[in-house]
């Protein structure tokens, strides 16, 4: 048997068995180990010890799967491979990898299971095993739901724990010396008598040595790396325009193209008239693709204008035309045929709020553009049995699968190179543009086609978060809440967006009531469920998904009925919370906002709390109520995440997602008009500006123990609800619609 | 037509209404430069004509009546600007997609105004976009740069 076989049959995932938890049914076959994906591309003199760590007489790789959008997934996931491997950032080289089965994303699916993430019974985690096993028989190889960090967490450490001792174990053989007493430092074996064996030199050896795999996980008192703030691998590049993102690619022979597709999104094209565009110069060619046109020219910005001079007749939109049949639909759908799911019906509502004094109110979130900076761009070069692509994605197996579909090419042989990523949100959970490229290079066999959509082709097309409305009733008694029952209806994210991938989504919807069913809160009778309206524009993922929306309906609800019931904002959300560290995350904004002491007249302070994706946030806003608008001045976070990898990159992504959330819930929305989105470029969707930008003041709570979490997205949910409460606070006014721009002014 | 990019000379046979922004992507490969709106909404792509920020999306290329600076030649990683400096010490960059943009902003901020406002801060960089919410620190950064800029 060759060595590469040899290592393959005895390669495993590493991790895997460290971190899933819970059996089940049909559980085994599933867990088997998953082929190491470097094995195939070594080359003589490379070692890959584990699907994590390359090495080679070049240095050392580590593979970073989860795709960087800008979260610094890839500094991050290197600091925890290096913190076991024993080598120091700056002597590593980052790459994401292969799209491999290896790399399946565990904790994304854990988040799909109806258990609160607080909820530790066996039960819960037996549920949780199985949907690791379903990830990984699916192949997610996916970015998102903020699980990089949980992901990584273990599985990373163990790689470099794995690769570390199995180069001592080489080392050792080779010196002839007792493993024990070996040590390793800065990417070095470190002998008795002070020799320095690199480990690029052992890579060969440490091939043929058995892997080392029951390795102990250092303490985290020791740890060098992780906990402390680390210089982003990036940064220099990402400073000094030496980052190269998708829409950068460049190589030789490559073209330019772009696309008009229908703006009323899934909608046909019935015929267009390029005559005008055919002769206009740098224009190659003009096909026909799926839902539209595309151009391919020599520049991007003759591209572009070739698009536009091209006459469309567009078929009507498969959805209601006007923005008010949207919200019709809405409404209509809060009745017992169209309930998807109650996981949250504590005591007796009905009983409760049977001649009680009501409290009552209406709630409504608009769709929203995800909108990340850069533009989404594909290039594919189809050759007669290869195809490559270059691309940001945060779903490359997806990719692969699809663009195998549409090209005929074996899976094996369609190859997906990931991409630096200008921002996402969830954007980049789709591939449209990547098939939209397939289909152009289709008809330029062998040459490389680069797409770029224009901003207004990207805003349009960009599958918007969910709208959704929520009616809330409540009643209060003795100073407390009494009773609190919320419906939400939304249409079904996942089903909207798995079925763009041909998937089926069976079951509830989960995402209708995240950040609301879920809250971990004892209130005498409390209910929580979810409507499913049916589908209506075409919907993505967006920044905290479900919960974006229901944070804000939950908290702004719970804050009308504490006001009725005249407690204290903070007394009653600590008295009514169950969970221990999501105490202490409102008890931390309670505290560093100075909660209690007196304002000026026209301020006002407002609290709320959310938990999503499993990290409970507590948030506190202050504004001023000034002559020209509300102005945000202070934003105070608290957020438990078990355990804080990198304490600059948290506070940056923390205060970043704060600007979203507030942004966005202040200014921003997507309406239709003839079935087409009315906000097709900033101006009209700008989000938050610099000048709107409050002070925001970030803490990272570590009381959960090893229940680590990442932070991409929990702190979207309570910031509009924080604002809306602050500004009822400020001045009486109770803002429970977004954007509140429609409803009040802005500074 | 003429262009002088960075220091360089270069002749270029394009259309008089192209934007600046693409004859610098596209036909002279200089990649700092981003495209983010096409309509001078987000300030990616920024850069210097003569010392002084425009958008380059929305400046066509006949316009162009100086030498061009981009963030290449702002400063390069073993030969960093101040301002560069500054946003790699408060790690200013989550995708980093805007900041080529912020910077040049920001450099020609703070030769026209060395010792910058808050007020001035936001006026001056309220056109540029990060839709990854960077503002915190690209306040600082400005401020930082502001300091070794005046040190010197």
């Amino acid at each position: 048997m060759s060595k590469l076989g040899k290592i393959a049959r005895r390669s495993f995932l590493v991790g895997s068995v460290a971190i899933a938890g819970g059996v089940a049914f049909g559980y085994y076959s599933y867990r088997k180990p998953a082929k190491n994906p470097l094995l195939d591309d070594l080359t003589k003199g490379e070692a890959a010890l584990t699907p994590y760590v390359k090495i080679d007489a070049n240095g050392i790789t580590l593979i970073t799967p989860r795709a960087d959008s800008g979260q610094g997934a890839y500094s991050v996931q290197a600091a925890l491979i290096a913190e076991e491997l024993d080598v120091a950032l700056d002597q590593v080289n980052v790459d994401p990898g292969p799209p491999s089965p290896a790399y399946y994303n565990t904790a994304l699916a854990s988040e799909a299971v109806p258990f609160q993430s607080t909820d530790d019974s066996r039960m819960a985690n037996s549920a949780r095993g199985v949907m690791d096993a379903m990830a990984k028989f699916m192949g997610l190889q996916i970015t998102g739901g903020s699980t990089t960090v949980p992901d990584g967490y273990v599985k990373l450490r163990v790689a470099g724990a794995v690769a570390r001792e199995t180069l001592k174990a080489a080392a050792a053989a080779r010196a002839g010396v007792a493993v024990a007493d070996l040590k390793t430092e800065r990417g070095a074996v470190l002998l008795p008598d002070g020799t320095q064996i690199a480990y690029a030199d052992l890579a060969v050896e440490a091939a043929e040595t058995a892997l080392v795999e029951d390795v102990p996980l250092r303490d985290p008192s020791t740890w060098r790396i992780i906990g402390k703030s680390q210089k982003r691998l990036d940064m220099i590049a990402k400073s000094t325009g030496t980052q190269l993102y998708g829409i950068d690619f460049e190589m030789d022979g490559m073209v330019h193209a772009t696309v008009r597709t229908n703006p009323r999104q899934g909608g046909a094209m019935i015929g267009f008239d390029a005559s005008i565009a055919e002769g206009m110069r740098g224009v190659k060619k003009i096909v026909q693709i799926a839902g539209g046109v595309a151009v391919v020219a020599d520049n991007t910005w003759r591209a572009i204008q070739a698009a536009n001079a091209i006459e469309i007749d567009w078929d009507a939109a498969p959805y209601p035309l006007e923005q008010e049949q949207h919200w019709e639909a809405l409404s209509a759908s809060f009745n017992d045929d169209q309930i998807d799911s109650r996981n949250r019906d504590d005591g007796d509502v009905e009983a409760a709020l049977h001649g009680a004094e009501l409290v009552e109110a209406e709630y409504r979130a608009p769709y929203l553009a995800h909108a990340p900076l850069e533009p989404v761009s594909s290039t594919v070069k189809v050759e007669e049995n290869r195809v490559d692509i270059w691309t940001g994605t945060q779903i490359p197996r997806f990719v692969q699968t699809n663009v195998a579909k549409i090209t005929g090419v074996d899976f094996d042989n369609v190859h997906v190179h990931v991409l630096m990523m200008g921002g996402s949100f969830g954007h980049r959970l789709e591939d449209d543009v990547v098939r939209q490229a397939t289909e152009i290079a289709m008809q330029m066999p062998g040459r490389p086609v680069k797409l770029t959509l224009s901003r207004e082709e990207d805003m349009l097309h960009d599958y918007p978060r969910q709208i959704a409305m929520a009616r809330g009733r409540g009643s209060v008694r003795n100073g407390h809440v009494e009773a609190l029952d919320l419906g939400i209806a939304m249409p079904s994210v996942i089903r909207s967006q798995m079925g763009r991938q041909g998937l089926p989504a069976p079951g509830p919807d989960l995402q209708i009531v995240a950040g609301a069913w879920d809250q971990p809160m004892q209130i005498p009778n409390y209910r929580v469920t979810g409507y499913a309206a049916p589908e209506l524009a075409p919907i993505s993922s967006w920044r905290a998904v479900g919960a974006s929306t229901n944070g804000f309906f939950h908290d702004v609800f719970l804050d009308e009925l504490i006001h009725a019931a005249g407690a204290d904002p903070v007394e009653e959300r600590l008295r009514l919370m169950t969970h221990d560290p999501s105490r202490k995350a409102i008890e931390a904004v309670a505290e560093m906002s100075g909660w209690g002491t007196d304002l000026a007249e026209n301020k006002g302070r407002g609290v709320a709390f959310c938990l999503s994706f499993g990290v409970p946030v507590a948030e506190m806003i202050e504004v001023t109520n000034t002559e020209d608008g509300i102005r945000i001045d202070k934003v105070w976070v608290a957020a438990e995440v078990g355990r804080v990898v990198d304490p600059i990159n948290f506070e940056n992504l923390i205060q970043g997602g704060v600007v979203w959330a507030l942004g966005h819930a202040m200014n921003c929305e997507i309406t239709y008009a003839d079935g087409v989105a009315e906000q097709d470029n900033y101006y009209a969707f700008e989000g938050m500006r610099i000048w709107q930008t409050p002070e925001i003041i970030v803490r990272g709570l570590e009381n959960a123990g090893d229940r680590i979490r990442g932070i991409g997205e929990p702190m979207v949910p309570p910031a509009a609800a924080a604002l809306s409460n602050a500004i009822f606070a400020a001045t009486g006014q109770r803002i429970r619609e977004m954007p509140m721009n429609k409803h009040i002014d802005f500074v | 037509m003429k262009l002088n990019v960075n220091g360089t000379d270069h002749e270029v046979d394009v259309e008089d209404d192209m934007p600046l922004l693409w004859v610098l992507r596209d036909e002279l490969d200089i990649k700092g430069v981003k495209y983010g709106c096409g309509v001078a909404q987000c300030g990616a792509c920024t850069v210097h004509i003569s010392g002084v920020a425009v958008r380059s999306c929305q400046t066509a290329v006949a316009d162009v009546d100086g030498p061009v600076t981009t963030i290449e030649g702002l400063g390069a990683p073993d030969a960093l600007h101040a301002v560069q400096e500054a946003w790699i010490e408060h790690q200013v960059a989550q995708c980093g997609y805007c900041q080529s943009g912020q910077m040049m902003q920001a450099a020609s901020l703070l030769e026209e105004t060395p010792q910058p406002t808050d007020e001035d801060i936001d006026i001056v960089m309220g056109g540029n976009l990060c839709r990854c919410g960077t503002y915190p620190r690209i306040r600082a950064a400005v401020k930082t740069a502001a300091s070794k800029l005046n040190r010197v």
